[in-house]
C-alpha cells in the first residue's frame, strides 16, 4: 500500500464544495486549449456591452436559481452585490427564474389538457 | 444587520436594532489597541505577505513621494457607531485634538505649504476648534477637504457649519454606502440613511455638487465583507439613482475598500470571516494600485500629534518610521519625504482591484 497521502476529495461525503470554486481553472488540466477558449468567451460575454455589467451579473444570479447551481450563486450573489446591485433587485432577478421554471411546468398543463380532451368524452 | 426577523408558526417580520452601539473601547475587546488588532493580524494565513507582494512588483521597501496631503484625525468622538468603522469612533470616545496640536498643524501646514488639508475623525464638527481650522486653512491657501458623516451636522449645535463650509469652499467628502436605506443603515446605524438624504439636498440647496466649484464626493463602501465594484460605473449609476429618487446632485463617488482593522475586523471575526476575506484582498493585490497608494502622498496625523503614514496606521499605532520626526512638533518635510512607509497585511486593503484610497479607486 502507498503511504501517501490520498487527494483531498477523497472519502467525501459530498458531491459540492465551495472551495471548488476557487479551482475552477484546474479544468484546464486535461485540455488547455479548451479551457482557453471557454474562459475567453466567457469574459468577453460578461464585458460592458449593450447590457451592462451590472445587468449581465443579474441575469447571471437568475440563471444560476433556475439551473441551481451553488458554485454560480455563489459566485453571482458576490458579483451582483459589487456590480452595485441591492437585495430588491436580487430578489426580484430570482423571482423571474423561479416564475420561468414554475410557468414552465404549468404551460405544460396544456398538453396535459390535449391528452384530457383526446382521452375523454 | 441592522435588521432582526423572526418566524413563528403564527407570525413573522423583521425589526430594527439600536442605531448606537458600544465601542471595542468600552467593551474592553482585545483589538481595541493598535496592538491588539496588529497581533489578530499577524496570526491569519496568507499566501504572501504585503512586504513580498511589494517585492513582486518592485515596490519594496515603499517610500513615500511628494507630500501633497495633510490628513488630520481630529479624534475619536462622533455621533454614529458604524458597523465598519476602522477608528472604533463613537459617543463613548472621548479623545479629541488639543489646542497645542492644532496650533502645531496649522503651523505646519503654512511653513511647508502643504496643498491640501483633509479633516477626519470621528466626526471632525464635534471638536470645539473645528470652526477655526477651517478658516484658519483656507485662509493660509491649503484646499480643504471635510470628512462628513452627514449627521452631525444636524445636531442642534452644528448647524452652522454647512454655510461654514462652502464660505470657505471646502470640498466634502461624505460617506453614504449605499443609495436605499437598508443598506446604509445596516452598516451606520438605524435612521442614519434619512438623515443623510436630508443633509445632502441641504449641502445641495448651499450650491455643493452643482457645477458651482462646491465638491460633494460621496463615498460608498461595501455593505458586507465583498470588494467595491468599478467606481465609474457605479458612478454613473449613483448619479442617476440618487437624481431619480431624491432630487439629490453630486460631483464624483468615491469606491473604499472596508479595511480589515478594527471594528470590521471583530466583524468578520464574529462571521469566521476574516481569513476568507483576507484572501480574497491578497488574491487581489494590484500593483498598479499598490504604486498609487495614497500613504505615498500623506502623512497623517493622529490627535495627539503623533505622526503616521496613513489613518489606518494610525488605529494600529503604527508611527512613522523612526529614523525622522515623528510628531507634528518637529515635522519637516524635507525629513518626511521618501521616508520608508510602514506596511503590513492590513495594507492588501488599499491595493486590491482598483485600489482603495480616501480618494476612492487609484489605479
Amino acid at each position: 500500500m502507498s503511504t501517501s497521502q490520498p487527494p483531498s476529495h477523497a472519502g467525501s461525503a459530498h458531491y459540492y464544495n465551495a472551495a471548488d470554486l476557487g479551482k475552477f481553472s484546474d479544468i484546464a488540466r486535461g485540455n488547455s486549449e479548451l479551457a482557453r477558449k471557454f474562459f475567453d468567451w466567457y469574459g468577453a460575454v460578461f464585458a460592458e456591452g449593450a447590457l451592462t455589467q451590472r445587468e449581465k451579473s443579474l441575469i447571471a444570479l437568475a440563471v444560476s436559481h433556475a439551473v441551481q447551481c451553488p458554485y454560480c450563486i455563489d459566485a453571482y450573489s458576490k458579483d451582483a452585490l459589487e456590480k452595485g446591485s441591492n437585495l430588491d433587485e436580487m430578489t426580484e432577478a430570482v423571482h423571474v427564474a423561479a416564475a420561468i421554471r414554475g410557468g414552465a411546468s404549468l404551460v405544460h398543463g396544456v398538453q396535459m389538457l390535449n391528452h384530457v380532451d383526446e382521452l375523454g368524452m | 444587520m441592522a435588521y432582526r426577523c423572526s418566524i413563528t408558526s403564527t407570525s413573522w417580520g423583521c425589526s430594527r436594532v439600536s442605531r448606537i452601539l458600544r465601542t471595542l473601547q468600552k467593551r474592553g475587546s482585545s483589538l481595541a489597541t493598535g496592538a491588539g488588532q496588529r497581533s489578530r493580524l499577524a496570526a491569519i494565513p496568507t499566501a504572501r505577505s504585503f512586504e513580498r507582494a511589494l517585492g513582486d512588483a518592485g515596490l519594496w521597501p515603499l517610500r513615500s513621494l511628494v507630500l501633497d496631503i495633510l490628513q488630520i484625525n481630529l479624534g475619536k468622538r462622533c455621533n454614529q457607531t458604524c458597523k465598519h468603522c476602522h477608528v472604533d469612533a463613537g459617543p463613548d470616545r472621548t479623545e479629541v485634538m488639543p489646542r497645542e496640536v492644532v496650533e502645531a498643524v496649522l503651523a505646519f501646514l503654512e511653513r511647508a505649504r502643504i496643498p491640501t488639508l483633509d479633516i477626519t475623525g470621528g466626526a471632525p464638527e464635534l471638536h470645539p476648534d473645528f470652526r477655526e481650522i477651517v478658516v484658519r486653512a483656507a485662509n493660509a491657501g491649503a484646499h480643504v477637504m471635510h470628512r462628513c458623516n452627514l449627521t452631525a451636522v444636524l445636531l442642534p449645535n452644528y448647524r452652522d457649519i454647512p454655510a461654514l463650509l462652502a464660505a470657505h469652499r471646502v470640498e466634502i467628502v461624505a460617506s453614504l454606502p449605499y443609495f436605499q436605506g437598508r443598506e446604509t443603515d445596516a452598516q451606520r446605524g438605524d435612521g442614519v440613511f434619512d438623515e443623510s438624504i436630508e443633509s445632502l439636498r441641504w449641502l445641495n440647496s448651499l450650491g455643493y455638487g452643482r457645477g458651482t466649484g462646491l465638491a460633494l464626493n460621496l463615498v460608498t463602501n461595501p455593505v458586507g465583507t465583498y470588494l467595491p465594484g468599478n467606481q465609474a460605473a457605479l458612478e454613473v449609476r449613483w448619479k442617476g439613482e440618487m437624481r431619480r429618487r431624491y432630487g439629490i446632485e453630486f460631483d464624483r463617488l468615491y469606491t473604499i475598500t472596508n479595511m480589515p482593522i478594527s471594528r470590521f475586523l471583530e466583524f468578520l471575526d464574529d462571521r469566521e470571516q476574516t481569513e476568507e476575506y483576507l484572501t480574497r484582498l491578497v488574491n487581489a493585490f494590484n500593483p498598479a494600485a499598490a504604486a498609487g497608494v495614497m500613504c505615498r502622498g500623506t502623512l497623517s496625523v493622529g490627535y495627539d500629534g503623533t505622526l503616521y503614514d496613513c489613518d489606518f496606521n494610525q488605529m494600529l499605532d503604527l508611527p512613522v518610521d523612526g529614523r525622522g520626526p515623528r510628531t507634528i512638533f518637529d515635522a519637516d518635510v524635507a525629513l518626511l519625504e521618501g521616508r520608508e512607509i510602514l506596511v503590513g497585511p492590513h495594507c492588501f486593503g488599499c491595493t486590491a482591484g482598483a485600489g482603495s484610497s480616501c480618494g476612492g479607486a487609484v489605479a
